[in-house]
């Protein structure tokens, strides 16, 4: 961060507990994910102690690992994408909700309401059927989520007095047109080759991991967080709506374009390397907000991190719960639907006011 | 500071708002529009402050006029002093966050409207009076000498509207340029100096505060009878314009544009 936060930051200082100041909970966020990783890379079926990760991580880093043992083999070359995948998808799905809801000004969209999910999954889904390979997966499941967030954002605009009703619709006939699509092409694959491989990846696993997998994902992740991160004040004026951040001399359609196009690209990543996983961009930025508080130059970092500790947590969970994996999918639905449910209990009277 | 001149507005081509609009507004003055709901005061406005783009004619500023929109509810419960820095927004690169300079200049401007007291607290549990200064703060901190708000003194108590009113006549004094609208003419009579009569879409009035906020022209432009009455206030005779709100046997008022304007278009609404 630069000096200004810090500046910001001193002097609301004395407001805040100690934990909620912004550079604490960055530090604990960072802290937790780092725990988090090696205890992840520690458990499973084949048990590791963490001071043994610790051990097989440094001699990995100073090139003097034994090759052809077990316990390596599976914490650096098992464990360790998945973990990095698990983190990438999870980080940026959560900042991705996070800037969204900003940008929406409705704290109960994410990339999955807004159909952005399903747009992509039908990119992924055509490059599966038309056997191309996974580097053209991942450009046409950020090109057709892209197409699914202009088509909402088209819709959305310019209706002034219902936003929330007109995100969540247009959200909803968006994704489910992709839907349908998606199911047009399973009922068109090739039954013994295409329709497995899209069923596999559209339920959404980290189960096939690999380095080159992380290597896919990390560029559109990190690049859309990256820029939704330096965007992060930028992104605060945009959440007070179009005619408040005209009235501070800005116009707010190129910054929003580009948030909106950064979250295009962070969510086809992430559902080219784990399909749909649902909930983690909704829940997480609630979570944060209520800890952190609203400003985005606070939030979206941290967002990334418990993001990236929520969807690790939940996966390392599905691999250790039972022998047969969990889909990481039905998991973030089972404990994101209830949060969810909650939070539209606990905003019902905002929710009618603006509907 | 402002100049506009023969601005004309249609959202439908050939609808005209208002047309043939010219009007300055030089440093250290405020200029008032009034006018009924739906003659385009809003948009008047807007299109000086460069939020709308005008069908016609030109609007020349001499820099980036800080706006203060109608207050409305936050979806983001921002701190007061969070909501004021993001008046800086235009002087602060996209990728960027605001400086040290920045945070002074939004800290002085809360100084300057008189809400300190308020700076850590929460914009949505603030009541609309503070809201209001708090918009009005965040617009002085952009730095700009041109300040534009429509309907500064909207839903707020008496109290309150005086506050607005004070800090506004206070900023006039700084030397700053401001245009505002109001529903109130005795608002344009406190600090205005030259007024803008929105009678009709082809008759927009503009001159000096004295001279047009009389009885007659308020009368025919709001069609329900307007008194200007004078009273002492510590030794001094003032001028004031009151509502004479109708009896129920008075006989209703027709509006009556000021001439050369064309003929009433619409009948007033019969007194209750």
């Amino acid at each position: 961060m630069t000096s200004a936060p810090t500046v910001v930051a001193r002097a609301e200082a004395p407001d805040l507990p100690v934990l909620r100041r912004p550079a604490v909970a960055l530090a604990i966020a960072a802290l937790g994910l780092v725990l988090t990783c090696c205890v992840a890379l520690a458990v499973g079926r084949f048990p590791v102690s963490v001071g043994q990760v610790l051990e097989i991580l440094g001699a990995e880093a100073t090139g003097t690992a034994p090759a052809g043992e077990a316990s390596r083999d599976v914490v650096v070359l098992v464990r360790l994408p998945r973990i990095l995948l698990a983190v990438l998808v999870g980080g940026g799905l959560a900042v991705s909700g996070a800037a969204l809801q900003a940008v929406f000004r409705n704290p109960l969209v994410s990339p999955q309401i807004i159909g952005v999910s399903s747009g992509a999954s039908f990119g992924g889904a055509l490059a599966i059927v038309l056997g191309l390979g996974s580097a053209m997966l991942v450009g046409f499941a950020f090109a057709f989520g892209l197409v699914a967030i202009l088509v909402v954002y088209a819709v959305t605009r310019g209706s002034e007095g219902a936003p929330m009703l007109m995100v969540v619709l247009a959200g909803v006939v968006t994704g489910s047109f992709f839907s349908a699509l998606v199911s047009l092409l399973t009922y068109i694959a090739d039954p013994y080759d295409q329709l497995p491989a899209i069923v596999f990846w559209l339920l959404g696993s980290l189960a096939t991991a690999t380095f080159a997998k992380v290597g896919l994902a990390a560029l559109p992740v990190l690049a859309g967080s990256l820029l939704l991160v330096l965007l992060r004040w930028r992104i605060n004026v945009l959440s007070l709506g179009d005619d408040d951040a005209a009235a501070v001399g800005l116009r707010p359609a190129p910054a929003r374009w580009t948030v909106l196009g950064a979250v295009a690209l962070v969510v086809a990543g992430a559902v080219a390397v784990a399909g749909v996983v649902s909930w983690v961009g909704l829940v997480v930025p609630h979570l944060v907000r209520m800890w952190v508080g609203p400003d985005h130059r606070v939030l979206l970092p941290a967002t990334f991190l418990v993001g990236g500790v929520f969807l690790l947590v939940i996966d390392t969970v599905a691999r250790t719960l039972t022998a047969g994996e969990i889909p990481l999918g039905v998991l973030t639905a089972l404990i994101g639907a209830p949060v969810f449910f909650a939070l539209l209990r606990r905003n019902r009277q905002r929710l009618w006011d603006s509907a | 500071m402002l100049d506009l001149s023969g601005l004309g507005f249609a959202y439908t081509p050939g609808r005209w708002v208002f047309r043939d609009v010219s009007l300055t507004v030089p440093a250290g003055t405020a200029t008032a529009v009034i006018g009924p709901n739906g003659r385009g005061k809003t948009t008047l406005v807007r299109c000086a402050a460069g939020l709308l783009e005008p069908t016609e004619g030109t609007v020349a500023r001499a820099c980036t006029p800080g706006f203060v929109p109608q207050a409305h509810g936050s979806t983001f419960a921002y701190r007061v002093l969070d909501m004021v820095l993001m008046g800086r927004a235009r002087h602060i690169g996209p990728f960027s966050v605001p400086g040290s300079a920045d945070v002074a200049a939004a800290r002085a401007a809360i100084e300057r409207v008189g809400i300190a007291g308020l700076a850590r607290r929460a914009f949505p549990t603030l009541s609309g009076g503070e809201q209001q200064l708090v918009l009005i703060a965040r617009a002085v901190a952009s730095g700009s000498r041109l300040l534009v708000l429509d309907e500064p003194a909207a839903g707020l108590d008496l109290r309150n509207q005086s506050r607005v009113l004070a800090l506004l006549r206070e900023l006039v004094g700084d030397g700053l340029a401001v245009l505002l609208t109001t529903h109130h003419p005795d608002h344009a009579l406190y600090l205005a100096d030259r007024v803008v009569l929105m009678h009709g879409p082809e008759s927009v009035e503009c001159g000096p505060a004295a001279a047009l906020l009389t009885e007659e022209r308020l009368t025919g432009l709001y069609a329900v009878p307007v008194h200007s009455v004078e009273y002492a206030a510590n030794g001094v005779m003032r001028r004031a314009i009151v509502t004479g709100y109708a009896a129920a046997d008075d006989a209703p008022v027709a509006a009556a544009p000021f001439s050369p304007g064309p003929p009433p278009d619409r009948t007033a609404p019969p007194g209750r």
